[in-house]
């Protein structure tokens, strides 16, 4: 398993790097490789140039940014793991973070690698679905802005045009006091990637309902999935448990989940409602423990 | 393309395709041949080195990536000729391997797990070692070896970083 | 226990092959680097059947760096078919397909060039033109031949024989209860991290094939030279290679023929290191798939009196020595218990997915899935714990030797006592609480047992039974010895290892023998021009074969020592004593000639020694398989393997529900394989077997679709456990010694395999036992088992 032949350039920004997307057709942008490598070996890419930004510093980074924490294309998944930021106010993408491929991959691995490859089992689109987070990118000079919901089009294609090069994320912040988050996902084994996977974000106001809830559900569907139906339903309730479950349900009723050598869609859709379930159980248990969401 | 890698403290001048993962440079163009191609793809860890102290999977890197890093193979890990480190002794004191394939990657991880964290439960150890594979051993004495490196490692001086 | 009356076999000794694993200087095929070497890359077939009608290389062969195109018609012109099993020369195995490619991934052409990664640009350019034909992948669809893989052969089924020992109708009428049961053994394999790979390089001069390979093989040589139409002795395997894992499938025999005749043709050494997508889809090592239909003739009170089983067997497209699968556990095909009569059949049919190679047990661990599903069948029906079932049928250890229906007797054995050390612990009762506990709390659970027996020694007798033209009765291990002019000893072994410590074995044995240091005995594996006879390590015979020629062979140098001496001292044989290398006169201790001394006058003086004696000091022994030399009666019984291990399964788990995830919770095993030699070795065998055991009941599956597709072909979607998915296991050890081996020592190579799969089916179907529902195919995969739980629920 030997990749075809390719030319290799190191952009040193990104100018560089978007001067050499638009000065070739077949040239693509390797950053932590490890989606992009498995593939070349087997020749089911062949660019004929690889770009690497994986040295370009200034896409690499995790600040707060306005109501929010941006983070920087070419950020490790490892770095996002060990942020103390993260831990505190996205404790949604803390909590994903570890259940992405190994300690091996994340090393290497990069959050706009991952969102830009758009595999529709992806946690991190799952989180960045479930926030509403905004990507950024570049084509040629031009800096543009697309949400998460119209970032993902389909299993392995986004809105990023061709030329394109993703610089970063940003996650809105819940600044609520009573805040939690919950993410579960069902695989073969541990670090597979997921047949079905849930998260959840959840605040409550002072009497204990919730003021606020975002439910995302990954790898059932093309893309990531927003219960919007469930959310409305639960807004301003107490989150019963047998409310939750209707809601949920009812939600992904008419869901075409997907179908493969690994689980049927009927167990897609039965999964992701029980997955949305706990996801939810567990930030509320969360969220009234009022505890501080760093680990 | 014309690249300068360093590898076990040793910096290379070498010539090298783009194509040419980090896995295939070090074994064909250093005579490392230590790491090992056991699925080419990145599930099975085999090819597992330690890139600035932090294993990676080298069958998942071109080498001409890899420069400006410091690389170390298990052979950098290796004291001397014939001489093994507490780690390596104590994965032979608990037998913690049969045919060897997987064995250098599980021997960095090790030295990069303990390095970082010097009294791992053991659940950490099968967390750190999970991204390898092993079809031989059922992983249990590899634990085994981990915990009693930790141990012996815990009574000597604390392992020397292994970042730049 | 044993370790009481040994010196070395038994102590927790270090495994000296460790050493150079650690420091990654193992010496796997793909370290080795010979100047000139080419490389080579295969051409696959994508369809599931197909006719070649051309190749077209001329846009490959117009690459830099590209030597040579290789097409099937060239290489079945130049070399003899593959060596088959059974009698089927209307089913020829070729490494590169001849007219007609009969899987997705079979290899229809070659390319050689300068590096591998130029051979992969070259096999780009190669266009071959298909016609693809009808094909078939189910093994009752391949029965009815109504699409046949090879015309020639008239049939799909190159196996069907049915073995009737006892009076089973008879047993059957005479017995209150009947069940029957489909298990299927879904298509799983050792899948090793290193792949096969080979490097052939031929010397002209000396008419010498030089073979470097990851092999794990018997009559790998001869079959060869077959092949290749030269010599078996122009052929000289490299033992010295470290095997990267096998566990039964290194067979790599096309691989090798491939190399062999392009090294011959070109003149250079050419090297095939199997990718991934290679080995997956075309290195033939795909495992059995086999589908069971039993039949059970009990009492009320759960006494097993006959069993009737078809075995069906989904070979592959072609076959080796695959289908001798059916046949080695016609040696233990009662498992532990006494069931009175047995009636089998085996089929094996051809179908258009991979070729299958030898996985570890071969066709044991299959077996012993559909007795020990049907075994806790009977007690569910019955109302009986399954435990109990087990105890009432099983063989009493003053039972042995047992001799079971189809001929075989069974060495040794104290099943119950074995049962007792694993409950001691775990204690049943309170496993069955935990049990109640966790479905009190909505989960699914269930205790899996599974009481299985290990055959172990070799002994290829099977071949004999589904082959009546074949008429061999040994399966042999060897070893040489010699002291040098300085004293030291080296020992040498006859084939290569892959993993299972077979260097740090002879030492032992040696030392044992020898009662010297095993550390100071040189071990050395010559080629295979240099080497005696082996059979290699299949069929956990390692322990018992190379320990036994060891054995003999260190008593022979023993016997000479002592004859030197007692010669040199002028007393009588029957006075002088070996000991520690030393040799004296029991009436008279200082009277004495040490090791040096011996040494001295065996390679040098001459004059010394006993009349007629040979110089120097160097033995050898061929071993001979204990119980073996004898061929299947006109009956169809015979005794198959000398030797019988034991292990007890078990288990509990618990299924989610709503997610169908399982988890082990406890694990507990009882394993006797008589005396261990080295109990560091046999634990670690045991363990990955049940990791290995693990995989094929939950993880692992070659999965096709409906195109004949191989949908499996990568580590992303063939799922092999990783350290999160094998748990904790505790291993209680027994040792029943053999009567037939020199220190009591039974095979263990295959442990945990044969048993943890049916131990986790039983599991999974205790736990699911009260929807109402069943499982009985492997592997049991979560959204499988999901749906499943679901549907019952909705039923409810």
């Amino acid at each position: 398993m030997k990749a075809a032949p390719f030319e290799y350039s190191r952009a040193a920004d990104v100018d560089e790097a978007c001067a050499l997307l638009a000065a070739d057709d077949g040239a693509r942008l390797i950053a932590g490789g490890q989606t992009l490598v498995p593939m070349m070996v087997m020749r089911l890419a062949r660019p004929t140039r690889l770009i690497d930004i994986n040295r370009i510093a200034a896409l690499s980074y995790i600040r707060a940014e306005g109501d929010g924490i941006a983070i920087g294309a070419t950020t490790r998944q490892c770095a996002i793991e060990r942020d103390a930021l993260i831990k505190r106010d996205l404790p949604l993408l803390a909590h994903a973070i570890p259940n992405i491929g190994h300690a091996a991959t994340r090393a290497r691995g990069t959050i706009g690698g991952s969102l830009a490859n758009a595999d529709p089992a992806a946690e991190l689109s799952l989180v960045a679905i479930t926030l509403d987070a905004v990507l950024s990118y570049r084509v040629g000079r031009e800096t543009s802005e697309i949400p998460a919901r119209e970032f993902f089009v389909g299993p392995m294609t986004t809105g990023l045009p061709a030329g394109g090069c993703l610089t970063g994320v940003r996650f809105p912040v819940w600044r609520d006091k009573k805040t939690g988050v919950g993410f579960h996902e069902v695989n073969a084994r541990r670090s597979d990637f997921a047949f079905v996977s849930a998260a959840a974000q959840i605040a409550l106001d002072e009497s204990g309902a919730c003021k606020r809830i975002a439910i995302g559900i990954g790898a059932a569907t093309d893309c990531p999935l927003r219960l919007e139906a469930a959310e409305e339903q639960l807004a301003g309730t107490r989150l019963d448990a047998k409310a939750v479950e209707t809601a949920v349900r009812a939600a992904l009723a008419d869901v075409e989940t997907l179908s493969d050598l690994h689980a049927s869609a009927e167990y897609r859709r039965r999964a992701a409602a029980t997955l949305a379930k706990r996801a939810i159980a567990d930030a509320l248990a969360q969220a009234q423990g009022s505890k501080p969401h760093a680990h | 393309m014309r690249i300068e890698l360093a590898v076990n403290g040793v910096t290379h001048a070498l010539e090298v395709e783009p194509r040419t993962t980090l896995l295939d440079c070090l074994r064909d163009q250093l005579g490392l041949k230590g790491a090992h191609a056991g699925c080419e793809h990145g599930v099975c860890g085999a090819c597992t080195v330690l890139m600035d102290g932090v294993a990676v999977r080298a069958c998942l890197m071109f080498a001409v990536q890899a420069t400006g890093s410091a690389i170390t193979t298990v052979e950098g890990v290796t004291p001397g000729p014939g001489e093994l480190s507490p780690i390596q002794d104590a994965f032979c004191e608990t037998h913690g391997m049969q045919c060897g394939y997987c064995t250098p990657g599980m021997v960095l991880v090790a030295h990069a797990l303990l390095a970082d964290n010097p009294e791992p439960t053991r659940e950490q150890i099968v967390e750190a070692i999970s991204g390898n594979i092993c079809r031989c051993t059922g992983y249990a004495q590899i634990v085994e070896a981990i915990a009693l490196a930790a141990e012996r490692l815990r009574g000597v001086n604390r392992p020397r970083s292994l970042a730049p | 226990m044993s370790a009481g009356h040994h010196r070395f076999v038994a102590s927790d000794r270090r495994v000296r092959e460790d050493r150079r694993f650690v420091a990654g200087k193992g010496r796997f095929v793909a370290d080795i680097d010979l100047p000139h070497t080419k490389h080579v890359a295969v051409i696959t077939c994508p369809h599931a059947a197909a006719r070649i009608k051309g190749i077209d290389k001329r846009a490959a062969l117009a690459m830099p760096g590209v030597h040579y195109v290789l097409e099937g018609a060239e290489l079945a012109a130049a070399t003899h078919p593959l060596m088959t099993g059974l009698d089927t020369p209307n089913v020829p195995r070729r490494p590169l397909a001849f007219e007609t490619a009969r899987y997705s991934g079979e290899w229809v052409a070659a390319v050689v060039a300068d590096t591998r990664a130029l051979a992969e640009d070259a096999a780009e350019a190669i266009e071959v033109e298909y016609e693809p034909l009808p094909f078939v992948l189910d093994a009752e669809e391949a029965l009815e031949d109504k699409v046949l893989v090879h015309e020639a052969h008239g049939s799909n089924v190159l196996l069907d024989k049915t073995f009737i020992w006892g009076e089973v109708d008879k047993d059957f009428a005479a017995s209150p209860r009947k069940l029957s049961l489909r298990v299927k053994w879904g298509r799983s394999s050792t899948v090793p991290i290193e792949t096969f790979g080979v490097i052939a390089a031929w010397d002209p001069w000396r008419e010498i094939l030089d073979v470097y390979a990851s092999i794990q093989m018997p009559r790998y040589a001869d079959q060869i030279g077959a092949a290749l139409k030269i010599p078996s002795t122009s052929v000289r395997v490299h033992y010295d290679v470290d095997v990267g894992g096998s566990y039964g499938v290194k067979r790599g025999i096309k691989h090798t023929v491939l190399c062999g005749y392009l090294a011959r043709r070109l003149g250079f050494p050419m090297r095939l290191i199997e990718d991934r997508l290679e080995n997956m889809r075309g290195g033939d090592a795909h495992g059995p798939e086999r589908l069971f239909d039993v039949d059970v003739a009990f009492d009320d009170v759960g006494i097993v009196r006959s069993m009737k089983m078809r075995a069906l067997e989904n070979l592959g497209a072609y076959a080796g020595r695959s289908p001798f699968q059916l046949g080695k556990p016609i040696g233990a095909i009662v498992g532990p218990y006494k069931i009175n009569s047995v009636a089998y059949r085996a089929i094996a049919v051809v179908t258009n997915k991979t070729t299958q190679d030898a996985v570890r047990g071969f066709g044991q661990g299959p077996t012993n899935l559909a007795l020990e599903r049907a075994m806790d069948e009977i007690a569910n029906v019955l109302r009986l714990d399954p435990l109990e079932v087990r105890r009432r049928n099983m063989i009493k250890h003053d039972e042995f030797p047992y001799l079971i229906p189809s001929g075989t007797t069974y060495d040794s054995g104290n099943y119950e006592a074995v049962i007792a050390k694993v409950l001691a612990g775990a204690g049943y009762e309170e496993l069955k609480a935990e049990r109640d506990r966790l479905r009190r709390e909505g989960k699914l659970a269930g205790i899996g047992i599974a009481a299985c027996l290990e055959p172990s020694g070799g002994n290829a007798t099977f071949e004999a039974l589904l082959n009546p033209a074949i008429t061999t009765s040994t399966f042999m291990d060897s070893c040489r010895i010699n002291v040098d002019g300085m004293g030291a000893v080296t020992a040498t072994m006859h084939t290569t290892s892959s993993g299972q410590g077979h260097e740090t074995l002879v030492g032992t044995v040696i030392g044992e023998v020898l009662e010297l240091d095993p550390d100071a005995v040189r071990v050395v594996r010559p080629d295979s021009l240099n080497s005696l006879p082996s059979g290699t390590p299949v069929g956990s015979r390692m322990a018992i074969m190379l320990g036994g020629a060891a054995f003999h062979a260190a008593e022979k140098l023993k016997a000479k020592l002592t004859a030197i001496a007692a010669h040199d001292l002028g007393i009588p044989l029957a006075r002088a004593l070996y000991e520690r290398g030393e040799v004296f006169d029991r009436q008279a201790p200082d009277k004495r000639r040490s090791w040096a001394e011996l040494v001295a006058i065996a390679h040098r003086n001459y004059h010394r020694m006993p009349e007629s004696f040979e110089p120097g000091l160097a033995v050898e022994h061929v071993y001979q398989v204990p119980t073996g030399g004898t061929l299947p009666g006109k009956d169809g019984r015979v005794q198959m393997y000398p030797c019988f291990s034991f292990e007890f399964h078990l288990l509990l788990l618990s299924i989610d529900p709503d997610l169908g995830e399982t988890k082990i919770l406890r694990y507990r095993l009882g394993h006797d394989c008589g005396t261990q030699i080295n109990p560091k070795i046999v634990r670690g065998m045991t363990m990955g077997g049940i990791a290995h055991g693990i995989g094929a009941a939950l993880l692992e599956e070659f999965a096709y679709n409906d195109d004949g597709q191989l949908i499996a072909q990568t580590f992303m979607d063939y799922l092999l456990p990783s350290s999160h998915e094998v748990p904790a296991v505790e291993i209680v050890d027994h040792e029943t010694p053999s009567p037939h081996t020199v220190f009591g020592q039974k095979g263990s190579g295959e442990s945990g395999y044969l048993g943890a799969p049916a131990a986790v089916a039983n599991a999974v179907n205790d736990a699911i036992r009260p929807l109402g529902i069943s499982i009985n195919t492997l592997p049991i995969k979560i959204a499988k088992l999901g749906d499943m739980i679901a549907g019952a629920q909705e039923r409810k």
